[in-house]
């Protein structure tokens, strides 16, 4: 598979998956357990991304410069700080870790 | 103040404060090995930042090769977007085109915004301006993010692989406010640690998703089913 291909079969799920909402009956899907396991579908996605991010190195582990930036995000976020700006500071903390290391 | 007025300053908030993720969308996607078309492509036509930053992610670390798995990550973030639709259709209403641009759209953000409406006009109010002005904003900061990648060259030397693990980290912060999503959270962490050193990369995130399927299938430690909107 392409780059492209990836991104076009991936946009008309993620698409598909939005029309799919207006089409169904309500009654159908607001049952407690679909929508309970789809918003924990995103909690388990988002904190596997996280993991895969930080701890990934081709395939294996690399703890590295990530690791302290991860945990500057984490206080950051625990402050309210705005997401862009927690977003730079953990690029710049692993800029610098690099730097001086 | 009217409802209306009031529901365009919530979108004005809400919307600007997103789309300046849009920055770090496109320096990251341009990171991540796509050109700045395919990064604008996904912020146009994909238009859900949880899903666009997954599929990125996983071609990140696997390339072109792990195209299944992006795709598979990026449709299972996308649930969620099915069921706010199912919230925001009964107030949305008009034909088809409308019904379909309003599909679109239907992001947290909209959701939130609309849903916190006390009257009809105001979630219409809120749901059409938060969607116009994100979609405008994050398609243009993606642009320029993903210009600014491309300028960047080497991104680990300015820590924006870092930066991809505190965007997802933002996504999840405000989602574990209970305890079953942080147990979801820390167990699909671990899963996810445990299998990165033995599997093709993407897989990972997908075995992850089995940690949510199986929690929410049992509602351990969740609320008592009535308890849940």
């Amino acid at each position: 598979m392409t780059i492209w291909q990836v991104i076009i079969l991936a946009s008309i799920a993620v698409l598909a998956l939005k029309l799919l909402g207006y089409l169904v009956p309500p009654s159908i899907v607001q049952r407690p357990t679909p929508a309970r396991i789809a918003n924990l579908l995103t909690v388990a996605l988002l904190s596997a991304l996280i993991v895969v991010q930080t701890l990934g190195s081709g395939q294996g582990i690399a703890l590295d410069a990530r690791v302290p930036a991860l945990v500057v995000a984490a206080g950051l976020f625990a402050l309210r700080v705005p997401f862009i700006l927690v977003v730079a500071a953990a690029a710049l903390t692993a800029a610098l870790i690099r730097l001086l290391t | 103040m009217s409802d209306r007025s009031t529901a365009i300053r919530a979108s004005f908030a809400v919307g600007l404060a997103v789309a300046a993720y849009g920055i770090s969308f496109g320096a990251l996607s341009v990171a991540s090995g796509l050109d700045v078309w395919q990064t604008c492509f996904l912020s146009l036509v994909m238009f859900s930042g949880g899903s666009q930053f997954a599929v990125i992610g996983i071609l990140a670390s696997g390339g072109a090769a792990a195209g299944g798995a992006a795709i598979a990550s990026g449709a299972l973030l996308g649930t969620r977007n099915a069921l706010y639709a199912l919230r925001v259709a009964p107030f949305i209403g008009g034909p088809w085109p409308k019904k379909i641009l309003a599909a679109h759209w239907t992001i947290d953000e909209t959701t939130a915004v609309s849903t916190a409406q006390p009257t009809i006009e105001g979630q219409r109010a809120g749901f059409w301006w938060t969607g116009v002005i994100i979609y405008v904003g994050w398609n243009l900061t993606t642009l320029i993010g993903a210009l600014i990648g491309d300028l960047l060259g080497d991104v680990s030397a300015y820590g924006l692989d870092a930066a991809a693990a505190a965007a997802f980290l933002g996504l999840l912060w405000p989602r574990l406010r209970q305890l079953q999503p942080v147990v979801v959270a820390i167990g699909a962490a671990a899963v996810a640690a445990a299998l990165l050193p033995f599997v093709p990369a993407g897989i990972p995130v997908l075995a992850a998703a089995v940690v949510a399927v199986v929690v929410g299938l049992t509602n351990w430690l969740g609320k008592k089913p009535e308890a849940i909107a």
